[in-house]
């Protein structure tokens, strides 16, 4: 893992003390709401539905138990005990008090965290694959590539005020686990005559104009990605509308000006770009690279899984996956307990992840942005062990990227900007199908929810999603099909008029016994949907 | 009625006026007529108060009930804990906000 050096740790304690004085002084009438408001929210802090929210940002996805630990003591000592993971792979409190905020961004400073750009229109926290490091196919680790932009984006001066915000997502595999092509910009690193570089995709993103990212270059070499990201950004930054916020991402630029003008342009200014000196020196690329050298596996480990107990064999078929190192696998924690709230986890459970991990999986931690966990080093010999404490917790849920495996947004129990609520029709579809035979004979099935137009709940790339909307004050529920975050995106197909909450949990079981009916030997329900298109489902929905 | 929201600037939570100062309770709140938009601006600038807006309700039997589905699961907690809600021990408490 990354660790900070000397400017790392001095940058995010200046900021701690910074936004102390700016506390202070708006609790002393100093500073008014207006001018407070976009000081605190480049400190991730939001004023949400209930209290102040504060949105901690972990790059791309990666924890160590230290500060998996300090997230627990936190939710437990300044919130109401537990913390919600997001589809963007950070982690939110919901509770937080105005006065506590420094104090809590100062705990997150002693383990290497903050909450910096996780708002506003600057690039937010880098996101990338939970598998990263650790998948035996991926042409490289794209962590070192993720950790360079970190520094590159971090306090960007040049892209501190852009026309909207802006996110980047790296990847290393041909399977794409981050939905890489629904962002900003997206990088997946691939091998050209023997040179690992970086295809790069622009002009992604879900919200209220969704949109798959399109190829705009072929191969950036790791030396020359900042010089081409900055050329961009610099593009965006100069011609990305700034009348219309519903009309400032760089989606619509790109899709405005088309693919190809863009690129015209980016390219120009990558010209120029390339001859200011921006790339960084090949020993700092070393330094990163180094951070995240495979560590030391041990080597002469048994394969075999005692499969002796049902749950455990049923958990491990779900749960574990291929890991590079002979003996080892990666351990998916499933966060959506059948009646519990996707992506929340309380301070207990945090604290038992973070000691597994000490324990079991070499000190690390992935977050998902599916709102799961990953111990992405653990010894096949220890999965009984870890599954048993699992258990004992509540998160030993055996259903990864099954229908109960819901992405659902806060919504309109949490956020300000939700119209419905996610969570409760998160929890009544998950009732629904909560045989685990009925799941799996459902197989591979992603379903997303999202309370509002923004798409937090990515529900455009749920093989089936949801968009609450409100109609005249009364929550009503828009049904999606055919969407998908992974190599094969696409956006989903709003099927007709909405539904009441329990209307809609009605229409998806009608979906899926469509899907069951018509179905070939191997099809995932995307594949039957892709194959047969909306009208029997429609047929089978509205009659 | 018109009833005044918003929250308490140090510690977040959702407050409604009272009359003669905040409450935590929404059945507390006072009928501001056409004077919380001014109270608003006063209470703000004396730091008890964030975010302030007026929005509408109604009295009903079981007290004051904002028009909006939101503002009602802003005086209730969120729907999905109800240990954190107002109404802890009402395992139907949820329902009053639909």
């Amino acid at each position: 893992m990354y660790r900070y050096d000397s400017y790392d740790q001095s940058i995010v304690d200046a900021r701690v003390d910074e936004f102390r004085d700016q506390v202070q002084r708006r609790l002393a009438g100093a500073l008014t709401e207006d001018q407070f408001k976009p000081l605190r929210l480049m400190n991730g802090l939001y004023l949400q539905l209930h209290a102040y929210m504060l949105r901690v940002a972990i790059p791309y996805g990666t924890l160590s138990a230290a500060q998996m630990r300090k997230l627990g003591e936190i939710a437990a000592k300044y919130d109401k005990g537990y913390g919600h993971f997001t589809t963007r792979q950070n982690l939110q409190y919901n509770w937080i008090k105005l006065a506590d905020a420094p104090d809590i961004l100062a705990e997150l400073a002693s383990v290497e965290m903050h909450a910096i750009q996780t708002s506003g229109n600057c690039i937010r926290n880098i996101s990338s694959d939970q598998y990263a490091g650790v998948s035996a196919d991926e042409v490289a680790d794209p962590r070192p590539w993720a950790e360079l932009l970190r520094q590159w984006s971090s306090f960007h001066p040049e892209f501190t005020y852009l026309p909207r915000k802006f996110k980047i997502c790296v990847i290393a595999t041909e399977d794409d686990r981050a939905a890489m092509r629904l962002h900003d910009i997206g990088l997946k690193l691939v091998e050209r005559d023997g040179v690992i570089g970086a295809e790069v995709y622009a002009g992604g993103g879900m919200g209220r104009t969704p949109m798959v990212a399109p190829l705009i270059r072929d191969f950036v070499g790791e030396d020359e990605i900042i010089s081409y990201l900055e050329a961009c950004l610099r593009v965006y930054n100069r011609y990305g509308r700034r009348d219309n916020k519903y009309k400032a991402r760089i989606k619509i630029l790109v899709h405005e000006i088309g693919v190809e003008e863009y690129k015209r342009q980016v390219e120009e200014e990558f010209a120029h770009m390339r001859t200011l000196g921006l790339n960084p020196p090949t020993e700092e690329l070393d330094r990163i690279r180094a951070f995240f050298a495979a560590p030391a596996y041990e080597t002469g480990l048994g394969e075999d899984i005692d499969r002796a107990d049902p749950a455990f064999a049923l958990w491990v078929d779900r749960q574990v996956a291929a890991h590079k190192a002979p003996g080892y696998a990666i351990v998916n924690i499933s966060l959506k307990p059948l009646t519990g709230i996707p992506g929340d986890a309380s301070a207990e459970q945090i604290e038992l992840v973070a000691g597994l991990a000490e324990q079991y999986s070499l000190d690390e931690i992935r977050v998902t942005h599916a709102q799961n966990l990953v111990l992405p080093h653990v010894k096949k010999a220890d999965l009984y062990a870890i599954w048993q404490k699992l258990d004992e917790a509540g998160l030993a849920e055996a259903n990864l990227d099954l229908i109960t495996d819901i992405i659902a947004c806060p919504g309109l129990d949490y956020c300000a900007l939700a119209n419905a609520r996610s969570i409760p029709l998160a929890q009544k579809i998950a009732q629904r199908f909560a045989d685990a035979e009925r799941q799996a004979e459902l197989g591979e099935l992603k379903l997303k929810i999202s309370g509002c137009i923004n798409a937090c709940g990515h529900h455009h790339a749920g093989h089936i999603g949801i968009l609450g909307v409100d109609r005249k004050g009364v929550e009503n529920f828009q049904l999606l099909l055919g969407g998908s975050g992974a190599e094969d995106a696409s956006l989903g197909q709003i099927t007709g008029p909405g539904f009441s909450e329990d209307g809609v949990v009605d229409a998806i079981e009608k979906v899926t016994d469509i899907y069951l009916a018509e179905r070939t030997d191997g099809e995932r329900f995307l594949d039957t949907y892709r194959r047969i298109g909306m009208k029997p489902f429609k047929e089978a929905i509205y009659g | 009625m018109k009833i005044l929201t918003g929250n308490d600037l140090v510690s977040g939570d959702v407050i409604w006026w009272a009359g003669d100062g905040w409450s935590r309770q929404v059945g507390d709140s006072a009928d501001v007529g056409e004077h919380g938009d001014d109270l608003a601006r006063a209470e703000e600038a004396a730091l008890r108060v964030v975010g302030a807006y007026v929005i509408d309700a109604t009295v009903t039997d079981e007290g004051v009930r904002p028009a909006h589905i939101k503002d009602r699961i802003r005086a209730l907690g969120p729907t999905v804990r109800p240990d954190l809600n107002l109404k802890p021990n009402d395992a139907d408490a949820g329902n009053w906000v639909i």
